[in-house]
């Protein structure tokens, strides 16, 4: 196994302290329509964990006595919270870019009038739209994600670029990630970002802004499929040799506050994912007089390696 | 030794460089810039060396670019073709030579 990944940080003289943060992460629930098998936070059909509107009007109020420059609301898959739209109508004015992750087939299992709802009301308060699409081949995806998911995600990318999103025009963002379909690193962003371009557009005529790649990170589902596999020591020896020391000024963690379903604080969704809260206690974000953290150190993990291989995970 | 071939062999590449470092380096500084981004992309070149992999049946290069196709962004389907390609060629380069083995035999025959 790689050496931890402090020693890792200390060897090459660097040291990861939190900044002012500029982004608010919220997690809304592990509900999802989904059980993919690299999902780190293992979310589910059976999951029964969801933000209460108690728990939002919380973040609500922390994020409106701190001004954020971003709100990242993420999952599970948020569209299956029934108080999203509350959520996303509250914290609209309260930063500079709203941001909501979505798998692309939850927005199918809801009522139709409930869907039209949503993305109405995403298409006027400008939400951007961040979805996970793994490959172009519904073998990848698929495999991913489960039977048919390739299919579904695209019809809902066309229903999206039908509303303005994806389209350079409308002002309305659609990013795309792509995580690998197994245990290897992630192509470079930008060959992967003109080949996911050329193939959504030639084959299904749809559009987006922006690709992200991102290494799978050695939690939740994924770590138990790299035990059960076979592949977490190789997977993590990988990770730690594609260490680069370049990417630690940069990393998420530094500048994020991601909140829990419950309203606590974490340094990041991994670290959220393995239980290992900011400061080492749980704070809560309504027990906050002010933004926490600026030069506490994050805490860290073998998980880490997934954040500093290669470009990075920022 | 328990095999000629060891995975780990692999990882150890480098040290050819050890009693003959110069020619080791030029041929290593030759290997980054073929595979480097030019009129073929990285995922195309690698396909590609899948596919000789094969063909010159190399296990350590079968490792390598296996991992290296799906790290440029390639499917199973696209590296199972690339395979079939090298396949081809070999087949084919076999059954050319039947061309000669009938010359020779038509001019030994009645």
């Amino acid at each position: 196994m790689p050496r931890p990944f402090h020693e890792t940080l200390a060897a090459h003289g660097r040291e990861l302290r939190r900044g002012r943060p500029s982004t608010l992460q919220v997690n809304v629930g592990l509900l999802c329509n989904q059980t993919c098998k690299h999902c780190h936070l293992e979310a589910g059909p059976k999951r029964t964990e969801l933000m209460s509107r108690a728990t939002m009007e919380q973040v609500i109020g922390f994020a409106a006595a701190h001004r954020f420059h971003c709100i990242d609301i993420t999952g599970g898959a948020p569209e299956l919270n029934p108080d999203l739209g509350f959520l996303l109508e509250r914290l609209a004015p309260l930063a500079d870019r709203l941001m909501l992750r979505c798998n692309l087939t939850a927005l199918d299992e809801l009522a139709a009038g409930t869907r039209q709802e949503l993305l109405g009301l995403c298409q006027r308060l400008r939400v951007a739209l961040v979805a996970s699409l793994p490959a172009t081949n519904e073998a990848q995806t698929d495999a991913m994600r489960g039977d048919g998911v390739l299919g579904r995600s695209l019809a809902t990318l066309r229903s999206l670029n039908a509303l303005g999103y994806g389209k350079k025009e409308s002002g309305l963002a659609l990013d795309l990630v792509s995580n690998p379909s197994g245990a290897f690193l992630p192509p470079a962003q930008c060959q992967m970002e003109k080949r996911f371009r050329d193939e959504l557009q030639r084959r299904w005529g749809v559009v987006f802004n922006h690709l992200y790649t991102f290494a799978n990170v050695p939690l939740g589902r994924f770590r138990s499929w790299l035990e059960r596999s076979g592949n977490l020591e190789p997977y993590l020896e990988k990770l730690a040799g594609a260490f680069n020391p370049a990417t630690v000024d940069g990393l998420m963690c530094r500048s994020l506050l991601s909140v829990d379903w419950q309203g606590y604080l974490y340094d990041c969704d991994f670290n959220q994912a393995c239980g290992l809260p900011m400061s080492g206690s749980r704070l809560h974000v309504s027990d906050l007089a002010g933004v926490p953290g600026e030069g506490v150190a994050v805490r860290t993990g073998d998980h880490c390696y997934a954040c500093t291989a290669g470009s990075g995970f920022t | 030794m328990n095999s000629y071939y060891d995975p780990e062999d692999l990882g150890r590449f480098g040290e050819i460089g050890k009693d003959a470092p110069e020619l080791a380096g030029k041929f290593f500084d030759y290997y980054a810039s073929v595979f480097a981004e030019g009129a073929l992309s990285e995922r195309e070149k690698a396909l590609i060396a899948l596919a000789v992999a094969h063909a010159v049946q190399c296990p350590y290069c079968i490792d390598a670019y296996t991992t290296g196709c799906l790290e440029k962004g390639s499917n199973q389907a696209e590296m199972t073709e690339a395979v079939h390609v090298a396949v081809a060629i070999r087949g084919g380069a076999s059954l050319v030579h039947g061309v000669q083995m009938r010359k020779i035999a038509g001019k030994l025959s009645l």
